[in-house]
């Protein structure tokens, strides 16, 4: 008797799809070393000079600047969605719980597009947030805040949120809350508890959400796109616009390995930066 | 905790700083909604005058329909291919070891940290070189992709829960590997199934950056129509838009929440 029923029925149709994911991968590969032709969709012979071009300081900035804005969007996101999975894991009060699980997770069902709209609509010169300020007097004039690196950030922020608050609480729910416990008893302050044991113990779902955080912001492309305006240019946006106004396509091929082999580095090296912090959580 | 005025002080500022970040978190969908129903064409706060108008438009400008239809197209496709395929592919490397099986399944995990314009230009430069054309077919594959990990997961998620006796009490009644399958397996991972499904298809409605690459006029999605309509007009519909957007959403979550538990949706997505 057959000890393994459906095999090739069952792993077949994914091999396909690993065969067309593969092919499509290999096929990036293949452009990026190719030599464009202006005007024709063609490409020409074997060439290394589309990763040559990268080091002209306009496609090297773009890199710094992504890297920059990825690491910001991370680092802000950490601090707004702490408090706010903190919130949510230990709240005595159920209906705050769903109230917050819900404000947080809606918006990760929403899409890019309606996100980055909404942020434009509250930072526009004839915006919310423009409009809100001139009323209260604090302003004499709008402030502009579309076509800036830190309207992209705030609303890059408020796209990454619910994955980093899904990922700290998940972390958090898990403490053992009787160390916690037991410092208290100690004599230890609220704070110090803190500091020493929860935020310790809760370092795994930091690095996770950190990275994810990080490599969410640096596939994203209408935030940056529709908020940026061209004035805030990132490898994402970067590589659509060499595909679709010049059909540069082997040199987006080339843009888009370099920013895929850059954030695949910069993750690992979260996670083995963040391995002592770890291996400390797990001890104490 | 004593109730000392340190701790109180602490205490407070704790609630007035989540007070602060959920301002934060709702703040754009307030924003919209409120310019959903302002009548001028020119975003202004607060609105002069109210009207449901650009709701109206919203309902009737063409390319809004047609990138509805479409999407509801590919991601019906997309996500009920991805079902078949990824919990198939889900049961056979739960059940069985065979050569690739670890490789397989690197493979069609990567999309989850390979950016999406990655995907979509692979997939373009592949139909290029392949003389594919641009039509639904190879959207729904790049689509395909995409949803995988996340239909696989919940696959095996469920595959985890299932209690395997069942199975084996059906084959010493005598039961063949195909009727056990249709009788015992499939029927007990319905609810992981269904919500593998629902994700996908969530994801696969609101996919935009692949889908702006590898899709052309005749197949723009909603996402995509959305964004070509941000670039040219600057009126409130497609704050009307977003506030259909998000209260379909909601209202799909709710029921979602409902039958199959909200919690074990989340599980699929914060591993």
């Amino acid at each position: 008797m057959n000890t393994r029923p459906f095999l090739g029925w069952f792993v077949s149709p994914a091999g396909l799809v690993a065969a067309g994911l593969v092919a499509a991968m290999l096929a990036v590969f293949q452009y990026s070393v190719r030599a464009y032709i202006p005007g024709s969709l063609e490409v020409g012979g074997f060439t290394w000079q589309n990763f040559a071009a990268m080091l002209r300081p306009l496609y090297a900035l773009a890199f710094w600047n992504t890297v920059l804005l990825c690491f910001e969007t991370a680092v802000f996101t950490l601090i707004l969605a702490y408090p706010l999975a903190y919130a949510l894991v230990r709240t005595n009060s159920s209906a705050l719980r769903s109230f917050i699980l819900i404000v947080s997770v809606t918006p990760l069902f929403l899409g890019e597009v309606v996100r980055t709209y909404s942020w434009m609509i509250v930072l526009g010169n004839n915006g919310f947030l423009n409009t809100l300020l001139l009323k209260l007097g604090l302003l004499d004039r709008p402030v502009q805040m579309m076509f800036t690196a830190g309207g992209v950030v705030a609303a890059l922020v408020h796209v990454t949120m619910p994955i980093m608050v899904i990922m700290l609480a998940a972390a958090l729910s898990h403490i053992d809350r009787n160390y916690e416990k037991a410092a208290e008893s100690l004599g230890a302050g609220s704070v110090r508890i803190f500091m020493t044991i929860t935020l310790p113990l809760s370092m795994p779902g930091i690095v996770a959400g950190f990275s994810t955080a990080f490599a969410w912001t640096f596939s994203a492309f209408a935030t940056p796109q529709l908020i940026g305006g061209g004035r805030v240019s990132t490898v994402s946006t970067l590589i659509y616009q060499l595909g679709f106004s010049s059909f540069n396509f082997p040199f987006a091929a080339s843009l888009s390995i370099i920013g895929l082999a850059l954030s695949l580095a910069v993750i690992a090296l979260l996670k083995k930066a963040a391995s002592p912090l770890e291996r400390m959580a797990g001890t104490t | 905790m004593k109730r000392t005025p340190g701790t109180m002080l602490l205490r407070w500022s704790g609630r007035i700083l989540v007070g602060v970040i959920l301002v934060f978190v709702l703040l754009p969908g307030v924003v919209v909604a409120i310019s959903a129903f302002n009548d001028r064409a020119i975003l202004a706060f607060p609105p002069q005058a109210w009207s449901l108008r650009w709701f109206w438009r919203a309902f009737s400008y063409a390319d809004f329909a047609k990138g509805f239809w479409n999407g509801l197209t590919v991601t019906v496709w997309a996500s009920s291919i991805a079902v078949v395929v990824g919990s198939a592919f889900a049961f056979a490397i739960h059940r069985y070891k065979f050569v690739l099986r670890d490789v397989l399944e690197g493979i069609l995990l990567s999309p989850l940290i390979i950016p999406h314009y990655t995907i979509g230009l692979g997939v373009l430069i592949l139909a290029s070189q392949t003389n594919v054309g641009r039509g639904f077919p190879l959207v729904i594959f790049a689509h395909v992709v995409m949803v995988l990990p996340f239909v696989m997961r919940s696959t095996y998620i469920s595959l985890e829960n299932l209690d395997t006796r069942l199975e084996l009490v059906a084959s010493s009644l005598g039961a063949t590997p195909l009727r056990i399958l249709f009788t015992v397996t499939i029927p007990l991972l319905i609810p992981g199934l269904l919500s593998g499904w629902l994700f996908a298809a969530i994801l696969s409605f609101n996919e935009f950056t692949a889908t702006l690459f590898v899709s052309s006029q005749a197949t723009q999605t909603l996402p995509v129509a959305m964004y070509n309509y941000v670039r040219e007009f600057a009126d409130p519909t497609l704050a009307a838009l977003s506030v259909i957007y998000i209260v379909v959403t909601a209202t799909l979550l709710t029921i979602a929440n409902s039958f199959l538990g909200l919690g074990k949706i989340l599980n699929v997505d914060a591993h």
